[in-house]
């Protein structure tokens, strides 16, 4: 009881509320969602292998599923997720090399992060339906 | 001045005893996805809405499925070590901590047997 007390009257370390939305903060929030989503995003890659390997008729029924709007939808979104995690990631590289810790070249990098994802999905769904 | 015994200093372990193991092999993991993306673009590109056939025979080819079955082992151990570190920052409760982290190596290996074995099944023709 007198545990929880104390607890209770230590201050706490500043917490998300408090600070007022910055870019390379959203970047880094949104660089572990993308990563947490892919994790579960890969299963729709994994079940697409698994139909393939089991035989036309189910790769088929998959394929529709996967090409109609919602699955579409769904692909973009995962497409997107896994050009912002990779260019998170390029980011994360070049600061391992004690490189780009500069205000300015942060800020820069964050904008380059959110754009350059945004180019890359449209690119590759440009011409997956330019093919298709 | 240090309070480190020389042994740990050589050691470089900390007080964990993994030393920087799961950090290095997130990026190395993460290097290796980084040039495998250019080959699952590529993959997207020539499976994208294809037939079961078309599928077939992409697989068929060694490098193919071989950069396939890289990229499914690179991706589910950079998973494994992307959602460790998620659960060691918001799961206090030690008991849910354990079940989650095993949870999450259990999901992961699963992915990565599915991807492998559907890979190599299609890759040998059955």
């Amino acid at each position: 009881m007198g545990e929880n007390k104390l607890r209770a009257a230590r201050p706490l370390s500043p917490h998300l509320q408090i600070y007022s939305p910055m870019l390379t903060m959203m970047m880094s929030i949104v660089h572990r969602l993308t990563g947490v989503g892919l994790y579960f995003g890969i299963l729709i890659f994994a079940w697409w292998l698994m139909a393939a390997a089991s035989g036309p008729e189910y790769f088929n029924f998959v394929n529709d599923l996967l090409g109609s709007t919602l699955g579409l939808i769904v692909l973009v979104l995962c497409t997107w997720a896994f050009f912002h995690h990779m260019c998170g990631g390029i980011r994360h590289f070049i600061w391992d090399f004690g490189k780009g810790f500069g205000l300015d070249t942060v800020e820069l990098m964050a904008k380059i992060g959110v754009v350059t994802p945004i180019i890359l999905t449209a690119l590759v769904w440009f011409f997956i339906c330019q093919a298709g | 001045m240090s309070y480190r015994t020389p042994l740990s200093n050589v050691k470089g372990l900390g007080t964990a005893n993994e030393g920087s193991e799961h950090f290095w092999r997130q990026r190395i993991t993460g290097v290796a996805n980084l040039i495998l993306s250019v080959f699952v673009v590529f993959a997207a590109f020539q499976l994208a809405g294809e037939s079961h056939s078309t599928v077939k025979q992409f697989f068929a080819n060694p490098l193919y499925v071989s950069l396939a079955i890289a990229f499914v082992l690179s991706t589910t151990y950079h998973m494994r070590l992307g959602m460790q570190v998620v659960i060691e920052d918001y799961v206090h409760n030690e008991g849910s901590k354990i079940l989650l982290l095993i949870l999450n190596t259990f999901f992961t290996a699963f992915v990565a047997l599915a991807g492998v074995v559907s890979l190599l099944k299609l890759s040998f023709g059955a």
